[in-house]
């Protein structure tokens, strides 16, 4: 059954052409990744499916609901991680989580989470105080701890040391295990191949393909092609 | 769900230095110095038999609202605009409109403890005695207008430091007029008129007249009214969350 819908989507800002066509489909409890250079409409993409960001043109559809029309049910469902938004500088970590569960109907133990996320020595830490990873992680707390059923992550590791990485890729697995389907949107190659069991791949606002890691592997083809290969000769971002 | 984001915004209020040190502590500690000089504490035939001293304390709650309102308020709500705060609320099921009232009613929640504070001080340590019950009528129109003033500097400042700037620089001119410096009553005629048409000079009027024993007079009521109404329209008309 297919989890978020997007028919071509089209935004732009001012005369610049952020998404031209994006159309996507990803299926109830996969990890679905998003790849493509940078400034190529990957977070506006998720920004739409949000509902943090009007589309020009296009529909989209969440678990059958509407991002703008029907926001206010779609925030209990959907958890989301974004780029920038932030939660007060004063406001401790323990106090973040507790605040944030509230919101939810049914959320996730707080206390389990930050344990997972390995920020309990932090419970009583100022978000300003924490270091760039830390924020990271307590974001990705933030973004699971309504239970949701969609959970979209954008730069899920950006900023994380290599076991604090393993360490979420772990935890996004246990996850999607409990029935979560997940959108990550990655510039790790490795991540990508790891953890998403499809990816699609943008450039210039548009979808160039949609396959299983390996399959974009395949495609482009040589005994030794990497994901970083079929990556780069797919988006022919190249100085070539 | 609410009374925990009051909650949460209280104590990131009490945390945030400028609401309990220059909207609370400042105030508090010229009561008790103005207290202290004689000459502000003979009773004056051309107050009503009031003294200089009784009417420090009503301007002093305006100190309170004028800072919590004006600095306090736009400084934390645009600071949460410029950081994504607001934006990553938007996200959840509470939306960040909830988060704006939480923050209101915390400041609100303040200013009341500060007024009780002001008020109980006077009363005790100075034997100045408490005003009609028309002064909790003025308190609620000028915490009305007051923060509805603060949340059209929010929506019209284009960051954090503009709605800190904005609102310092506002707050001097209409504690001027509220009589900080100055009593009304010793203005100058065009001043005086000029005063009663300011919000918190309407306020002073208004709690001039609980302290001199009756109800407010219509007059300033409805100037604080008007400040509330429109000002919090055009917050509305003109807010934006990131």
């Amino acid at each position: 059954m297919a989890v978020i819908e997007v028919r071509d989507l089209h935004k732009r800002y001012g005369d610049t052409v952020a998404v031209d066509d994006v159309s996507l489909t990803v299926e109830e409890g996969e990890i679905f990744g998003i790849l493509g250079p940078n400034g190529a409409g990957k977070t506006t993409t998720v920004e739409c499916i949000e509902g943090v960001r009007a589309a020009d043109r296009g529909s989209i559809s969440v678990l059958g609901l509407d991002p703008m029309r029907d926001r206010q049910e779609l925030t209990r469902v959907l958890g989301a991680q974004l780029q920038e938004g932030q939660i007060p500088e004063r406001l401790q970590v323990a106090e973040a989580l507790e605040l944030y569960s509230s919101f939810y109907p049914s959320p996730a133990d707080w206390r389990s989470l930050m344990a997972d996320l390995d920020l309990t020595s932090k419970a009583r830490t100022r978000y300003g105080k924490l270091s760039g990873g830390q924020k990271q992680r307590l974001s990705i707390a933030l973004a699971l701890i309504g239970n949701p059923k969609v959970a979209i992550l954008d730069e899920l590791t950006t900023g994380l040391d290599p076991q604090a990485r393993r360490d979420t890729w772990a935890l996004i697995k246990r996850v999607r295990e409990n029935g979560t389907t997940i959108v990550l949107v990655t510039h790790f190659m490795e991540e990508a191949e790891r953890l998403c069991d499809r990816l699609a791949l943008i450039d210039a606002g548009r979808v160039v393909t949609v396959d299983t890691p390996q399959g974009l592997i395949a495609r482009v083809g040589g005994e030794k092609t990497s994901l970083e290969d079929a990556f780069i000769q797919l988006t022919r971002k190249g100085l070539s | 769900m609410i009374w925990r984001l009051v909650k949460t915004e209280t104590t990131l209020s009490l945390r945030d230095k400028v609401g309990p040190l220059w909207g609370v502590g400042l105030p508090l500690v010229l009561l008790v110095v103005l207290g202290n000089v004689p000459s502000l504490r003979e009773p004056d035939p051309a107050l009503g038999g009031l003294t200089l001293f009784d009417l420090y304390v009503p301007v002093l709650v305006l100190f309170n609202l004028a800072m919590l309102a004006l600095v306090a308020v736009p400084t934390v709500l645009a600071g949460y605009r410029e950081n994504g705060v607001l934006r990553r609320l938007r996200t959840t099921p509470i939306g960040p409109a909830r988060v704006l009232a939480a923050q209101l009613v915390a400041n609100l929640g303040i200013a009341v403890v500060a007024t009780i504070v002001f008020l109980g001080t006077a009363r005790l340590a100075f034997g100045v005695g408490l005003p009609q019950p028309g002064f909790l009528v003025a308190w609620i129109l000028v915490a009305a207008a007051m923060l509805a003033i603060g949340l059209l500097i929010t929506a019209l400042a284009p960051g954090r430091p503009q709605a800190t700037a904005i609102g310092t620089v506002l707050y001097f001119p209409l504690m001027f007029f509220a009589g900080l410096w100055v009593p009304i009553s010793q203005m100058p005629p065009t001043l005086r008129d000029i005063a009663h048409v300011t919000p918190l000079g309407a306020g002073m009027q208004a709690f001039e007249a609980a302290y001199a024993g009756g109800f407010p007079a219509a007059q300033p009521l409805l100037v604080l009214t008007a400040y509330a109404v429109v000002c919090a329209a055009a917050a509305i008309r003109f807010f934006r969350w990131s």
